[in-house]
């Protein structure tokens, strides 16, 4: 359940409830991230804020 | 019993929502990514028996909605609930025909006008973008001078909807407000938001403490909820001196940090809501 940081390239242990699409934060850089694939483990910079996006 | 939870990205709020359905025996949850979604209208037969609605994007949770009640699929929370709630406009109308107790309203649509009604309404108010949420681009209007500028950088740099102008009379709130949970007939939880900023969304960095619900605050909130239709929602409360008034109200409501602040285990209650409307038991 090990992937990389595609910031800082830090190690990142995915829990093992993770779901595909949850945010979590790099604990090295705390670039917030997105989990792309649970297995194999990937994630990717989460998007940007859009202007729509809230409550 | 099958419930598909419309998404985007999953943040904690949707984490704690999913650990809360998986504890529900005999029930498949059932992820509805809405990157990934396509519709085709008058054919889709979506295998479910409710749809909760959790996307980030406003745009894309009432269009998905309206979509998926056209296919038959009953929504928590309805378009309806989301197409007031995500407009101020349509919310401050919904609470004014109910007569629930909100800030002094006021609309225009050209800058003259505009003007001409806050002079009427006094310093300060506040101009809201109808459609907007996380306390994005609302300006605070301290006297004319302020007023004239940002009506016209509205008019001039904004797109048309900017130009329905949405005049909220500043209601003085001492350092916070109040967000209370509704679902269904009662309000469940509540809490304090507080910031030196007169803007107090945890958003943007108001802090939570807990909240009583008192009975007047039961009774504003579920009216409130009632008024644009019911389901799940937030409702954001101002004590005045006038005693309390509902600012806004928020359909896919964020409660990530209201939960050990309540001690109320908020999804619990939303779950136990999704499956009454799924089985039938609620309209």
């Amino acid at each position: 359940m090990k992937t990389e940081c595609p910031v800082c390239s830090a190690e990142i242990e995915l829990a093992k409830d993770s779901v595909q699409g949850e945010l979590i934060e790099c604990p090295d850089c705390g670039t917030e991230l997105e989990v792309i694939s649970v297995t194999p483990p990937a994630v990717k910079e989460a998007p940007q804020e859009e202007e729509d996006w809230g409550e | 019993m099958k419930i598909g939870l419309l998404h985007s990205l999953i943040r904690k709020d949707e984490k704690f929502l999913i650990d809360e359905f998986k504890t529900v025996k005999g029930l498949e949850l059932v992820m509805i990514d809405d990157r990934e979604i396509t519709f085709n209208l008058g054919k889709n037969k979506f295998d479910l028996d409710a749809v909760v609605e959790r996307s980030i994007n406003h745009s894309r949770a009432l269009h998905g909605l309206r979509l998926f009640e056209s296919a038959g699929i009953k929504c928590v929370n309805s378009y309806n609930v989301a197409t007031i709630c995500g407009d101020k406009l349509l919310t401050s109308c919904a609470l004014a025909e109910k007569n629930v107790p909100q800030p002094e309203v006021r609309v225009a649509f050209t800058e003259e006008s505009a003007l001409k009604a806050i002079e009427e309404m006094g310093y300060p108010v506040v101009l809201k973008p109808a459609v907007g949420s996380w306390g994005r681009l609302l300006s605070k209007v301290n006297d004319k001078d302020a007023a004239e500028a940002i009506l016209e950088h509205k008019t001039v740099l904004g797109s048309y909807h900017h130009s329905i102008f949405y005049i909220q009379k500043y209601v003085e709130k001492k350092g916070k407000d109040i967000r209370s949970f509704v679902v269904g007939d009662k309000c469940i939880a509540a809490i304090y938001r507080t910031s030196p900023h007169w803007i107090t969304n945890t958003a943007r960095g108001g802090v939570a403490t807990n909240c009583v619900v008192t009975d007047e605050l039961n009774d504003i909130s579920v009216r409130a909820a009632k008024a644009v239709g019911g389901g799940i929602v937030a409702i954001d409360v101002f004590e005045s001196s006038d005693g309390l008034m509902v600012n806004e109200v928020n359909y896919t409501m964020e409660y990530k940090n209201s939960i050990s602040t309540t001690g109320v285990n908020i999804p619990q209650k939303m779950v136990e809501f999704v499956l009454q409307v799924a089985e039938g038991r609620k309209p």
